[in-house]
């Protein structure tokens, strides 16, 4: 099909649907600048090593409407976090918020429809300076995609001084158990003055059919605001997924993240931080551990934008069998922001001779007071650490299992959520025993 | 309980070791001493199953077995364990778990049921001790910024564990001040019986200060040249290794 014209058909649907105008003018010019760009080609600079293309000749559902896809209790247990019941859980199906699966258990948090937010009086001025703004850093057809069909999205917001008390788990679900799915969820988050919360994301794709998640999250964080968020990717082999996380730390606050991706077939993830304050901390872990075919790409960009900023950045890779990976980390420090300290370091280790691994440091700093440093490392698992744990009689599949757990885990240490953090080690357990 | 015949072994076509015959009985203790690149290390490696070597010619009996034809994990069920020169850090590991897995893969080896948590802490009370090891330092990542001394006790404390019949001990000594020696010695001997031997291997003589062999074998270019009573480390120490080189090369040629 040629995507183009398929996505003009669409989206002249979308501007004939009844109702809410609030978005018409930032999805219109989403829309111009997706029909100039196209689907991103490995001609693109930023997906030179990451093919989308092809996964787009599927002919995925893609319903124009506001209203999520039916579906029923089973196929959310399927989904749903371990401790949920302590969660609250915002819903995703097909791309469209499903207030009617989604359960709101602490009352400082806030989770009303996007374009609801737009019109809102008190919420009109948060949504029009902020949302979109991924675009200024994601210059690419596909974010833009995402923009132009803002339909059925979420906008969050946890009040000044609040803190959410239970964590926010955010399931985003391509339910494709009868037909291909093309899913866009977006959401707005807002994290007032000195609020605080945890955001938990995961993606399922139901059924045996081929779903393509392409998600924009954009949050805000304000003065002395923190915020954890972890992304957890553990998808099914038919799953392609790019999920941009952008995040602006408008004042100074905290903002940890660690990003986890187990499976899917292709996985492309975009996380920005951007340090729109004096002395804002913020922290970028990433755990991905590949087999078979699939593909993890992780681009991650950290603009320094004012003085005296933090940033560390660790992300860890194992890959296996014939699959790929791509690390991609920008620093921006600009002419203003002298006192940087910007830390960065992508390792990985390969188990096979087939498994390959693209990792690229890219810093452009403008100012001269800085520290900076960064560095990069693809290695095979360490074999002297394999005969000592052998020599003291541990078999060599154990020993394997025991050298990756022990690499993984200065990153799993920074899991914070005890129930999540358990959950991600179960999943690691189990892909050793295979190994 | 190992008997060592004609062992030939080298790295990358690159011979080593040049015939090797050694013999050692249950109860006893034996040194290997030598001068640098005389091959004592690789004989302690190539007997612990270290992959990076390949034995050319010969054979390693022990305890009746072909050892050649062992895995490092099944020599290690055996009775073999080699207290490394340079132990391995191994970040994220701690070392109390490492240990469990080895002690109770061990047992699994030997057909025997893994310990327990409370068999498995009492165990490890005990052998702390021997050594003066502390359990902050056990809850640390496998010996990830442990100093010379913690390194060398924590391979001890690992041995005490395992209660090998053949405990090969590669430059324990070095990098170690003599109050370090003579805690790690004293580790080494309370944990000497009847059933089992030492094989130590040192470039110095102050280690069999404290673990005091019966035989001294002194290695020089692959094979053993000299074997002695302990006075021979003693000689050695005062007359250096020249003499034996000037000995073996008016003997023979090599």
């Amino acid at each position: 099909m040629n995507t183009i014209d398929y996505f003009k058909e669409r989206f002249d649907q979308l501007k004939s649907l009844n109702g809410n105008t609030a978005l018409n003018d930032i999805r219109k010019e989403a829309f111009n600048n997706f029909s100039i760009a196209g689907i991103p080609s490995v001609k693109h600079e930023e997906w030179k090593y990451t093919r989308i293309g092809a996964a787009f000749n599927a002919a995925y559902e893609f319903p124009i409407t506001r209203q999520p896809a039916e579906l029923d209790a089973s196929g959310l247990d399927a989904v749903r976090l371990p401790e949920h019941k302590n969660a609250n859980e915002l819903v995703f199906v097909n791309g469209k918020f499903s207030p009617a699966h989604s359960v709101i258990r602490s009352p400082e948090l806030i989770a009303i429809p996007l374009e609801e937010a737009a019109n809102d009086d008190q919420y009109r001025s948060i949504v029009s300076a902020h949302l979109g703004h991924s675009a200024k850093y994601l210059k690419d057809g596909i974010n833009a995609l995402n923009t132009a069909f803002i339909l059925g999205g979420i906008f969050i917001h946890v009040k000044k001084g609040k803190t959410v008390d239970h964590p926010i788990y955010i399931y985003n679900i391509a339910d494709a158990r009868s037909v291909n799915v093309l899913a866009q969820p977006r959401t707005l988050a807002y994290i007032g003055e000195n609020a605080e919360a945890e955001i938990v994301e995961t993606y399922v794709t139901l059924g045996g059919g081929e779903s393509f998640t392409n998600q924009v999250i954009e949050i805000v964080v304000e003065k002395d605001a923190r915020l954890s968020y972890y992304k957890i990717q553990n998808d099914s082999n038919h799953a392609n997924q790019v999920s941009a996380t952008h995040i602006r730390q408008i004042g100074k606050s905290y903002v940890h993240t660690a990003t986890v991706s187990l499976g899917g077939a292709m996985v492309r993830n975009n996380l920005n931080i951007v340090l729109e304050a004096d002395g804002c901390e913020a922290h970028l872990y990433g755990l991905y551990f590949q087999e078979g075919n699939t593909h993890v790409d992780n681009h991650t960009l950290v603009d320094n934008i004012k003085p005296n900023c933090l940033s560390n950045e660790l992300y860890k890779g194992i890959l296996n069998d014939h699959s790929s990976g791509v690390f991609n980390g920008k620093i921006y420090v600009q002419p203003n922001a002298q006192k940087t300290n910007a830390y960065q370091s992508n390792k990985n280790v390969l188990l096979s001779d087939t498994a390959s691994m693209n990792t690229k440091p890219q810093l452009e700093i403008f100012a001269d007071d800085v520290k900076c440093s960064h560095g990069c490392t693809i290695g095979r698992l360490n074999e002297e650490g394999l005969f000592y744990l052998q020599s003291r009689g541990i078999s060599i599949e154990k020993a394997r299992s025991l050298l990756l757990q022990a690499y993984a885990m200065d990153i799993l240490e920074q899991i914070r959520l005890a129930p999540i953090r358990g959950y991600i080690e179960g999943l690691i357990s189990e892909r050793l025993a295979l190994i | 309980m190992l008997t060592i015949q004609d062992l030939h072994a080298g790295v990358e076509g690159k011979e080593i070791l040049k015939g090797i015959n050694l013999d050692i009985k249950p109860g006893e203790v034996h040194a290997i001493m030598g001068p640098n690149g005389s091959g004592k290390s690789t004989l302690a490696s190539v007997l612990a199953g270290r992959q990076d070597f390949t034995v050319t010619r010969g054979s390693v009996e022990f305890m009746g077995k072909n050892l050649l034809e062992l895995s490092p994990e099944a020599r290690a069920g055996e009775g073999i364990f080699l207290a490394f020169q340079y132990p391995v850090e191994i970040p994220g590991l701690s070392t109390i778990n490492f240990v469990k897995a080895s002690v109770n893969e061990v047992r699994k080896y030997r057909g025997e049921p893994p310990l327990d948590a409370v068999e498995f802490l009492k165990l490890m009370k005990e052998k702390m001790a021997l050594v003066n090891i502390d359990q902050s330092l056990l809850r640390r990542s496998l010996n990830e910024g442990f100093s010379g001394g913690e390194k060398k006790r924590n391979e001890v404390f690992q041995m005490a564990m395992l209660k090998p019949r053949l405990a090969i001990l590669d430059e324990t000594d070095s990098g170690l001040d003599i109050d370090a020696i003579r805690i790690v010695a004293n580790g080494v001997n309370a944990l000497r019986s009847k059933d089992n031997a030492v094989l130590a291997v040192t470039h110095y003589q102050r280690l069999l200060d404290y673990i005091v062999p019966d035989f001294v074998h002194v290695l020089y270019n692959g094979r053993i040249v000299k074997t002695g009573p302990k006075e021979l480390a003693l000689e050695l120490e005062e007359r250096g290794y020249d003499f034996i080189k000037n000995e073996i090369n008016v003997g023979e040629e090599v």
